[in-house]
């Protein structure tokens, strides 16, 4: 084979690299320059907590809806204006809903959302400590052998191994 | 007591089985809109016939309640229901107020025109930023609006007849409007 002729088989494993390329940085390339670094980290962490409300298993951050990018550009706008974290989320959650949140708030309806980890945890620990108590409850039961009974598995032992 | 312990996963099977049976057919994609109760947000937006006249949230005051309908040209389902709305604004008297949203002027006149417009008034919204305010996601949405300006209801999707009978000429006519 001469050296500047592309195999089709190379040209495919060539063109099947590109599909490893990450894709999920491709949907953000409008830029939103921060003078501060802080705030350019507050708005990185802002639209990823936000959820789409049009494609609705991405944060804003991710997708490429026109409203995702109203969204981001709304965030950016709000914290160009010095407003808090929680300003810019109460505003969005105001107009689309708490939807909005991936991280909701707590509160009577998310309570139990939240407990959730919880209960489940201190579920299992009662499971995990009923069955150690009702194991030590019947010590008996595993005792050891009586000699007699001694005896009689060291014989059978005997016989099997004579066997082989 | 250890055999009722047996049926403690079936119970929690069974619970697990009637939550989740629940969301079967319903559609994900309607959220609840967190505008309910609340006046239509400030605005200042230009006529969608005649660019030198603007609007503000009084123009919907005050002529009793109507649907707020959000729509495009780019936006199929909008062609979809617009027979539906020509036929409630012609035959059943009802009022309804267009915001064209994210459009381009030229297309969306162009539309009314061949189409037929249903609208008592159409506002003008290409940048998106009433329908932002509302709380649109997409297009169509349909919001029912009551006398004093206060959203009562939202509707994402098209407006059809089931959807009129069913759950918008209800709520009009509880708000005392036409339908």
């Amino acid at each position: 084979m001469r050296a500047h002729q592309v195999s089709p088989h190379r040209l495919t494993l060539l063109l099947m690299a590109f599909l490893l390329l990450p894709v999920s940085g491709w949907a953000t390339t409008d830029t939103y320059p921060f003078s501060d670094p802080q705030d350019a980290d507050r708005f990185r962490t802002l639209i990823s907590e936000l959820r789409c409300p049009k494609c609705q298993n991405q944060n804003i951050a991710d997708s490429n809806a026109p409203i995702a990018k109203d969204m981001r550009d709304e965030v950016y706008r709000m914290l160009q204006q010095g407003a808090s974290n929680e300003e810019v989320t109460e505003s969005l959650v105001g107009r689309f809903g708490e939807f909005v949140r991936y991280k909701p708030e707590l509160d009577r309806r998310t309570a139990l959302l939240w407990a959730t980890p919880v209960i489940a945890v201190l579920g299992g620990l009662l499971v995990v400590i009923g069955i150690v108590i009702r194991s030590r409850r019947r010590p008996e039961r595993t005792a050891a052998l009586s000699d007699e009974e001694r005896r009689q598995a060291e014989a059978l032992l005997k016989d099997s191994g004579n066997d082989r | 007591m250890r055999r009722a312990l047996l049926f403690i996963p079936v119970v929690l099977t069974v619970i697990l089985g009637i939550v989740l049976f629940q969301r079967i057919g319903k559609d994900p994609t309607q959220l609840e809109s967190a505008q309910i109760g609340k006046p239509v947000p400030a605005f200042e937006l230009a006529d969608l016939l005649d660019p030198s006249v603007s609007h503000g949230p009084e123009a919907l005051r005050g002529k009793g309640p109507f649907l707020l309908n959000v729509w495009g040209t780019w936006c199929p389902s909008c062609r979809d229901e617009h027979p539906d709305l020509i036929r409630l604004a012609e035959q059943q008297g009802v009022r309804i107020v267009g915001l064209n949203y994210k459009d381009e002027r030229p297309l969306a006149l162009q539309w009314l025109e061949r189409l037929g417009n249903p609208y008592a008034l159409s506002l003008f919204d290409p940048d998106g930023k009433l329908g932002f305010d509302l709380g649109v996601y997409g297009a169509p949405e349909t919001f029912v609006i009551d006398g004093d300006g206060i959203i009562r209801y939202r509707h994402v999707g098209v407006v059809n007849q089931k959807v009129w009978s069913e759950t918008l000429q209800p709520l009009m006519q509880q708000l005392g409007g036409q339908g």
